[in-house]
């Protein structure tokens, strides 16, 4: 293996569950064609990268693991619960929204514009969830974020507000925020898309290392190089289907399909 | 990462070599029609002081003869319990109709819009004397076991009783207007902030409650706060119910004794103006309260001690130093959304 092996996580032992497990999903706004039958597995602790141009649908697919969208057609299971519905002899029931808020619990979510509760300081914001989701003590909750901030190195900078950190600072925070809930899963939506380029290596060095914890990940992006270093697996999408998947190092160093040639011939 | 290093040293060389950059001291831009607009504005002030001081009809002895009457007063305090009480009501109402307006469920929705349609589409001075002819419609209000004892019993017709239709009919047809500022609150609150609290699994109320609402308050205060000042002076319709007490009804009332409208006219306005100008006082506290994190944000420029110590020597080019992952010099300028 060509990657240095203090970059590498522990990749996940073959036995290991599947956690996401994606068959047939389609999506449609409206006449629009989004997602058209996407099929596609993570296994617990991988890091699951998808790329592809912009209006692919990748974000879409994303959005769909934690119902933040409906999909149109296909089942998405994640830990082996059908997300968003029961099925019940052969037919769709729709969850309340009390348990879809459930089933979202354990799946946290980093937003590309970073969406943190702009009235609230960064340990507020960490906070939130388990206090009023969990129902966490406050004491423990806020001991809690405090140790998470410092992991994302904002132990400095508690008492912000978002509006007085920098993009890179916020998106930290966002994700110790999505961390609190202690989920099984965080699905990343391009967290380093609206930073500065100077800014971005705090926080993919920040999902490095919660990579190396085993912590499962599918994360959409555009850098290429985390895709070679942390992945484990490379989805690549184009018009709303999967164009082509396997290992990062092997799919970047050798694309087989002519348009994922010419993705990456752009964009590395 | 080189460019910017190369870039600070030379900078910091120059305010080494050559001290303090010579500062621009230009001559201003001339304004002389300010002069002349603040001229004939100060004559028209004075003409106008000239004729309060002079002209003996205003009766500024009765003006001060009344301003402490103590039907006076008693009525600025009715005014002040009539504003308050029908805001606090017409707030409460117009959170849950905003709320039931952005709701999933089709008939909250249909009834919060029905509910702004009417209180907003009637004017008030009518729906103040409906409510005052409530008493003929049901002289009480009982609360009974049905054909059984009655438990509870509020008599409506006695005339003192007018202050709670003045409420009602105030509280309510201000809720349909208030309803539409928190509505537009709401909606300018980023759609992100839903995402990013349902994702975390809160839901419903909740995120309107703590999450959305608390950033709508920003550009739902100021508004209120027009609504609160109109609503003091609507008060003076009350008369409509009929309801007696309050500082328009007082003073006309005065006047009608004397024989003197002007002088009682100018103590209404007084007391108008003076409760308008403690309300404004009490929305700056509550915008500030509700600007935090975004408008009373202090721009932390220079947030690394090292930094800070190298801007207070005066040595340039504390402000470019890149931020590093530890947010060195980091300023929140870039942040802003």
């Amino acid at each position: 293996m060509s990657t240095p092996a203090t970059i590498r996580h522990a990749a996940p032992a073959p036995t290991a569950k599947e956690l996401v497990r994606i068959e047939g999903v389609h999506k449609y706004f409206g006449e629009h064609h989004v997602l058209r039958g996407i099929d596609m597995t993570v296994k617990q602790g991988e890091v699951a990268v998808l790329i592809g141009p912009s209006g692919s649908g990748k974000s879409t697919l994303l959005r769909c693991i934690n119902h933040l969208e409906t999909i149109s057609a296909g089942r998405v299971w994640v830990d082996d619960e059908l997300i968003g519905y029961r099925e019940r002899s052969g037919k769709l029931h729709e969850l309340h929204a009390k348990e879809i808020a459930t089933q979202r619990r354990n799946i946290g979510m980093v937003f590309q514009r970073f969406n943190l509760f702009g009235h609230k300081t960064a340990l507020e914001n960490v906070m939130e969830a388990p206090v009023q989701v969990k129902g966490e003590d406050k004491a423990a909750a806020k001991k809690r974020a405090t140790e998470l901030l410092e992991m994302v190195g904002l132990g400095s900078r508690m008492h912000h507000y978002p509006a007085q950190l920098s993009g890179g600072q916020q998106q930290r925070v966002a994700i110790a925020r999505a961390l609190a809930m202690d989920p099984e899963l965080m699905l990343f939506d391009e967290p380093t898309s609206a930073l500065d380029p100077e800014l971005v290596g705090e926080v993919l060095n920040v999902m490095k290392d919660l990579a190396r914890t085993g912590m499962t990940m599918i994360v959409v992006t555009h850098e290429i190089g985390f895709a070679r270093e942390v992945g484990d697996t490379l989805t690549f999408m184009d018009g709303g289907v999967v164009v082509e998947s396997g290992n990062p190092r092997e799919v970047i160093a050798n694309p087989q399909h002519e348009r994922t040639q010419s993705f990456l011939s752009k964009v590395l | 990462m080189t460019v910017m290093t190369t870039h600070r040293a030379e900078t910091t060389e120059t305010a080494k070599q050559g001290g303090a950059p010579e500062l621009i001291k230009a001559v201003p831009v001339r304004h002389p029609g300010r002069w002349v607009t603040a001229a004939v504005i100060l004559i028209l002030v004075a003409l106008a002081i000239q004729s309060l001081a002079t002209n003996p009809r205003f009766g500024w002895g009765t003006v001060a003869l009344y301003i402490r009457d103590t039907t006076v007063i008693q009525g600025v305090g009715w005014t002040l319990a009539l504003t308050v009480l029908s805001m606090v009501l017409a707030i409460v109402l117009a959170v849950v109709l905003s709320f039931m307006r952005e709701s999933d469920n089709p008939i909250l929705r249909w009834t919060s819009w029905f509910w702004v349609w009417f209180f907003r589409g009637t004017p008030v001075y009518t729906q103040l004397t409906f409510w005052g002819l409530v008493m003929v419609l049901y002289p009480a209000i009982s609360l009974g076991i049905p054909f059984g004892p009655e438990l509870f019993t509020y008599v409506l017709s006695d005339p003192s009783k007018g202050f709670v239709p003045a409420v009602l009919g105030l509280g309510l047809n201000e809720s349909a207007y208030l309803a539409e500022i928190f509505r537009a609150g709401l909606k300018s609150v980023d759609r992100g902030q839903m995402e990013a609290a349902e994702a975390l699994g809160m839901r419903g109320t909740k995120v309107m409650w703590r999450i959305i609402l608390p950033q709508a308050m920003r550009v739902i205060v100021p508004p209120t706060g027009n609504e609160t000042i109109g609503m003091l002076k609507t008060t003076s319709l009350v008369l409509a119910v009929p309801f007696t007490y309050d500082l328009t009804f007082a003073t006309n009332a005065l006047a009608n004794r004397i024989y003197q409208p002007i002088p009682l006219l100018i103590v209404a306005a007084f007391w108008y103006l003076l409760v308008t100008s403690i309300l404004m006082v009490g929305q700056h506290y509550i915008e500030k309260y509700y600007g935090k994190g975004i408008d009373t944000t202090t721009r932390i420029a220079v947030v690394n001690p090292a930094a800070a110590k190298a801007a207070a020597a005066g040595v340039g080019g504390a402000e470019i130093i890149p931020g590093g992952p530890t947010g060195a010099g980091d300023t929140i300028e870039e942040s802003g959304r």
